[in-house]
């Protein structure tokens, strides 16, 4: 599952507890990211799935379910 | 009387804070044994010999694990000077008896002594050659990578509102940033400010400084290579971590009750005008001269010197013959802890305060292990070669840089 994976290197990267991510709540408000955070994010997905995501690609993410959809998305485009 | 008005306006200038992370130990308690022991923190580093260097020596410390201590963010902003730089201003804000209240509550500046990044910088290029794309670097990088990193980082961390910056002159770094934030306190500008020295130990730090061929013979065995003032020196062997010292007025010190460790008298700087690598005689001469005269002493006064000599022919010949000039028939105890810990380079001239320091404070002079045959300069200066157990009150520091640039400093204990 690759909301699965996603989840697991959201962890590691922002040493957040597992429990609190879930797919109907808000990614920025739940791991509490900066705009420095999003730098972050971008090399996390990058290192993992092969895909780059670029400041546009933020723009209607508001769950984490969206964050999920937008990277099968790309990953399937790649 | 403006003089005079001027003179009894100005503050007196005390260090009551210290805190260490070098090859001689990771706390005060532990360098105080080395020191006192002559112990070498000198390796030999085969990764380096493997990189391509030519002396493959250096000091070593242990890396640091600051999971448990900062947050994500604030590690990802740091590089390995800023890990030894913090610790070191943790144990030296502990030393100070500086809690977080306190911290919060008063305006207390940062003046760190740090002239490379090398690493994090070698790091972060190294991502964009191979993916061609800037935004693959990260966030942290731009902060780890930039000269003040330490001073931008520890004064985020530690929530400073005082003065704010990085001083960046070569192997003298470290004592300018106690000189600089002597003046300020003694003008009346700061009541307190945290000063120091950050020196990176990696491979990329120094491989440019041994192309240069002034790192001693890696042949011989790793803790006899630096050996300053020995007329069989080779060269020097580079070494780094952090010393932390919290320098405030006397006044402020003595309205929180503080332990007062030292008193700041003197601080004499001066630039060589000349060669880039090679220093003179002249100018470290002038700049010691400067600290004698602004602590309003004689030069027989000074029990002991801490010298700047790193162990290479030329340098420790050039500061021997400064020294002869400045003290004359009266030479007071001479040793360079170089020989001991290598070259701390930026740290250097904040380290060997702490080493001096604690020689003071606890009754003996360390000693230039290594130094057994003089050459025709270090022949007339009084060094020590065995640890010598004495009572002292006063001692002047040296530091000079390439481009040369010299500082000096005269410390003295707290006897009232």
């Amino acid at each position: 599952m690759i909301s699965e994976k996603i989840n697991e290197i959201l962890v590691d990267e922002f040493e957040v507890d597992v429990d609190l991510i879930q797919p109907n709540l808000n990614l920025k408000d739940t791991l509490n990211l900066d705009s420095l955070d999003y730098v972050d994010l971008v090399v996390i997905i990058e290192s993992n799935f092969g895909v780059k995501l670029v400041e546009a690609d933020f723009t209607n993410i508001q769950t984490f379910q969206d964050f999920y959809d937008l990277i099968k998305r790309k990953t399937s485009e790649n | 009387m403006e003089e005079f008005i001027r003179k009894s306006m100005e503050q007196r200038v005390v260090i009551t804070g210290m805190g260490i992370y070098s090859c001689l130990g990771t706390s005060l308690d532990e360098v105080k044994d080395s020191l006192q022991q002559g112990k070498s923190g000198i390796i030999f580093d085969n990764e380096r010999k493997l990189f391509g260097f030519r002396s493959a020596l250096t000091g070593a410390v242990p890396h640091p694990n600051l999971k448990n201590e900062l947050n994500r963010r604030q590690r990802m902003s740091i590089g390995e000077e800023t890990e030894y730089a913090y610790l070191a201003t943790m144990e030296a804000l502990k030393n100070a008896a500086i809690d977080d209240t306190y911290l919060d509550t008063h305006e207390i500046g940062i003046l760190y002594g740090n002239d490379s990044v090398s690493k994090a910088i070698i790091d972060a290029v190294d991502i964009v050659r191979e993916k061609k794309d800037t935004s693959l670097i990260g966030s942290g990088a731009i902060f780890k990578s930039m000269n003040s990193t330490v001073t931008m980082n520890l004064s985020t961390i530690f929530r400073l509102k005082g003065i704010n910056m990085t001083i960046s002159a070569a192997c003298a770094s470290g004592s300018h940033s106690l000189g600089l934030g002597f003046n300020l306190i003694k003008s009346g500008m700061q009541d307190m400010i945290i000063c120091g020295g950050a020196q990176e130990i990696n491979k990329y730090a120094m491989a440019s400084f041994d192309g240069l061929g002034v790192f001693g013979n890696d042949a011989l065995p790793a803790t006899e290579v630096s050996r300053p003032f020995d007329k069989d020196r080779s060269g020097l062997v580079p070494s780094g971590g952090a010393a932390t010292l919290i320098i405030e007025s006397y006044e402020s010190a003595l309205r929180r009750g503080a332990p007062i460790l030292a008193e700041i008298l003197g601080y004499g700087f001066s630039s060589n005008g000349g060669h880039i690598s090679t220093p003179n005689v002249e100018g470290p001469a002038l700049a010691m001269e400067r600290a004698i005269k602004q602590a309003g002493i004689k030069p027989s006064d000074i029990a002991y010197i801490n010298a700047h000599a790193t162990s290479t022919p030329v340098g420790d010949a050039n500061e021997a013959q400064a020294i002869l000039q400045v003290f004359g028939e009266t030479q007071p105890f001479v040793s360079s802890t170089k020989s001991m810990t290598g070259h701390e380079c930026w740290m250097a001239g904040a380290s060997e305060i702490i080493y001096s320091n604690l020689m003071m404070l606890h009754g003996f002079i360390a000693p230039n292990i290594n130094f057994e045959n003089p050459d025709e300069h270090s022949a007339k200066l009084n060094i020590v070669k065995q640890t010598v157990f004495k009572e002292f009150d006063l001692y002047l520091s040296n530091s000079f840089g390439f481009g040369g640039t010299n500082s000096a400093l005269v410390i003295k204990k707290i006897n009232d």
